[in-house]
């Protein structure tokens, strides 16, 4: 699946996108960030207070029990401050 | 219509050739939203630099559009939002919408405007002489937004 990151988030994590195979038993959205957090300290850190990571898949906003599939667009960001 | 782009627009311009010459039009209300370059008690801004998700946010403000079209007898919107970095002084985003009367485009533009704030993906980066730092998002905002909920029937 393709992850995408922006503003804090991206720079957290030090890239904007990226493709992802995670193991085949990660299957919604609260289990994928909880798997990201996994993989390297500048994830833990980006994703260290979950409470303000926005996420959207194929671009619409959904919660922590949503379903992500291969294939998916998954972007994780911080609330919106634009406007 | 929505536009999201980098470059400087002319409010005087944009908001002249809006709704021109339509005879159904009884008002126009608008919103522009500057960079604010001073606020007391903190460094002068030196830039503001918007960082946006390019089709998530095209999609998100056409889906805003079309809540307030539903919800209001609107004969046009228009809504600009620019991303790229940007000037104290530089308009950020425009809303306009017309109406045959002035109470439909009073509420939905500000309606427009509560939605776009929480729910279209930009991110402000602030820009002073001590360095870069994102914007947090207001709770504010959000409860700005949440007063035009409709209660659930």
């Amino acid at each position: 699946m393709k992850l995408r990151y922006f503003a804090w988030l991206r720079t957290r994590i030090g890239r904007g996108e990226e493709t992802l195979d995670p193991p085949a038993e990660i299957a919604t959205v609260a289990a994928l960030v909880a798997w990201l957090k996994t993989l390297g300290p500048g994830y833990a850190a980006a994703l260290a207070d979950t409470r303000l990571v926005r996420v959207a898949v194929n671009q619409d906003y959904v919660g922590p029990d949503h379903p992500v599939r291969p294939g998916d667009e998954i972007a994780l960001f911080p609330p919106v401050t634009g406007g | 219509m929505i536009r999201v782009e980098e470059a400087r627009f002319d409010v005087g311009a944009e908001l002249g050739a809006f709704g021109a010459g339509d005879a159904r039009m009884g008002a126009v209300a608008s919103f522009v939203g500057y960079v604010r370059g001073a606020v007391a008690g903190t460094p002068p801004l030196v830039a503001l630099t918007l960082e946006h998700y390019p089709g998530m946010t095209e999609r998100q403000l056409a889906a805003i559009e079309a809540e307030a079209r539903a919800r209001w007898p609107l004969i046009d919107t228009l809504v600009i939002h620019r991303y790229g970095r940007m000037l104290p002084g530089e308009p950020i985003v425009l809303v306009a919408v017309s109406s045959a009367h002035r109470q439909a485009a009073f509420e939905a533009c500000q309606f427009l405007m509560d939605w776009l704030k929480t729910k279209a993906p930009f991110w402000k980066l602030e820009e002073t002489a001590s360095g870069a730092q994102w914007v947090e998002a207001k709770a504010s905002d959000d409860t700005a937004a949440d007063r035009w909920q409709k209660s659930a029937s």
